[in-house]
């Protein structure tokens, strides 16, 4: 067991940027990561098979010509909706017995001026950072350079973080 | 037996959204895919910057869970059915066809993204220029689609609602009106 070595204005910073706020009290060997891989693989499968990961969906939601994404998005969120809700409703425990907690994300302009930045990401790759992982599993090699490109721009986001209005 | 290898938005919707009271049971971790360009940084080029200075092998859940996400990916394509021609609105088809896009083979056009392309101007902005916004953008609004658009909405977050409409604006926007002048390069 190993106390958090972070201060409160670290956490702050955490929260701001959805890092996982959560953290376990518990350590455990490596193989427990293993079952985030398991979520993980039926993710990416649902990702294709629904074509969720698609260029071309991404450019049918944008021009209003399908209902397919806008279903996809809005049936996620009602599901997690209700998931959440029976979760405090019950107050669920996580498979080690620890309590789950969640953290309100608090509002900064960041959210506006780095939703539209990703927002025309989003449209000009067809991807947000999940589908990118995704697409390069497909075979689709050449996806690589956005994610690496991706990562590149998070960097710079680090960098300039100080000087950007939030 | 039109379209049975594409699995229609009430199949896949909810279970995405599953994937929200997954991470919460197995672990208590928030939903949240674009922490893993943060922490790739962190470990990779930290540079002394101090957004990425943290203890990020404590989240290396993240980074294993879009390892499992590029997995998917390898299974779906060689061990199930791979993903038939993609089937869009004519309108789409019509206007891409005018950008000489006619490839639907793939779920990625492949006449726009492949590795030649990236020598060209219509390519590099799109695959280089893209990815630069996609990083920059959700690290800069604190999420992405997943985060903000899911996790977020769905635990009642009024700033991750103003994100995804903000996520819904510049992508309207893209498509709309900028893309069509890229794809013309």
């Amino acid at each position: 067991m190993q106390k958090p070595t972070y201060n409160n204005a670290d956490l702050e910073v955490r929260s701001l940027d959805t890092m996982c706020v959560n953290e376990s009290a518990l350590e455990h060997r490596w193989y427990h990561n293993l079952k985030y891989l398991t979520v993980g693989v039926f993710f990416g499968i649902v990702f294709i098979k629904a074509e969720v990961i698609s260029w071309f969906r991404i450019q049918e939601m944008f021009r209003l010509q399908s209902f397919h994404m806008y279903g996809i998005i809005g049936s996620a969120i009602l599901v997690a909706m209700a998931s959440i809700f029976l979760i405090k409703k019950f107050r669920a425990k996580t498979i080690y017995g620890e309590e789950i907690v969640f953290h309100d994300k608090k509002f900064n302009k960041g959210q506006i001026y780095g939703g539209l930045i990703f927002g025309l990401g989003w449209a000009l790759t067809g991807a947000c950072p999940g589908p990118l992982f995704a697409q390069i599993g497909t075979g689709a090699t050449a996806v690589a350079v956005t994610l690496l490109s991706a990562i590149a721009g998070t960097w710079i986001y680090g960098y300039f973080r100080e000087k950007l209005p939030h | 037996m039109t379209d049975l290898l594409s699995w229609p938005w009430y199949v896949a919707g909810p279970l995405i959204g599953l994937t929200v009271p997954a991470l919460l049971i197995l672990g208590n971790k928030s939903f949240g895919i674009s922490s893993s360009l943060r922490h790739i940084c962190a470990s990779c080029l930290p540079s002394g910057i101090p957004f990425f200075k943290y203890n990020w092998q404590k989240e290396i859940w993240n980074l294993v869970f879009v390892l499992g996400i590029l997995i998917g990916g390898i299974i779906s394509v060689t061990l199930l059915s791979s993903p038939q021609a993609v089937n869009v609105h004519p309108d789409l088809v019509q206007e891409l066809a005018g950008y000489g896009i006619t490839d639907y083979s793939n779920l990625v056009p492949v006449e726009l993204m492949n590795w030649e392309s990236l020598f060209t101007a219509r390519g590099l902005i799109m695959m280089v220029g893209g990815g630069l916004l996609v990083g920059f953008g959700t690290r800069y609004a604190g999420g992405c689609t997943s985060g903000h658009s899911i996790m977020g909405i769905a635990n009642l977050q009024l700033p991750s609602l103003i994100a995804t409409v903000f996520f819904m604006i510049g992508g309207f926007i893209m498509a709309n009106f900028i893309l069509p002048l890229i794809l013309s390069l």
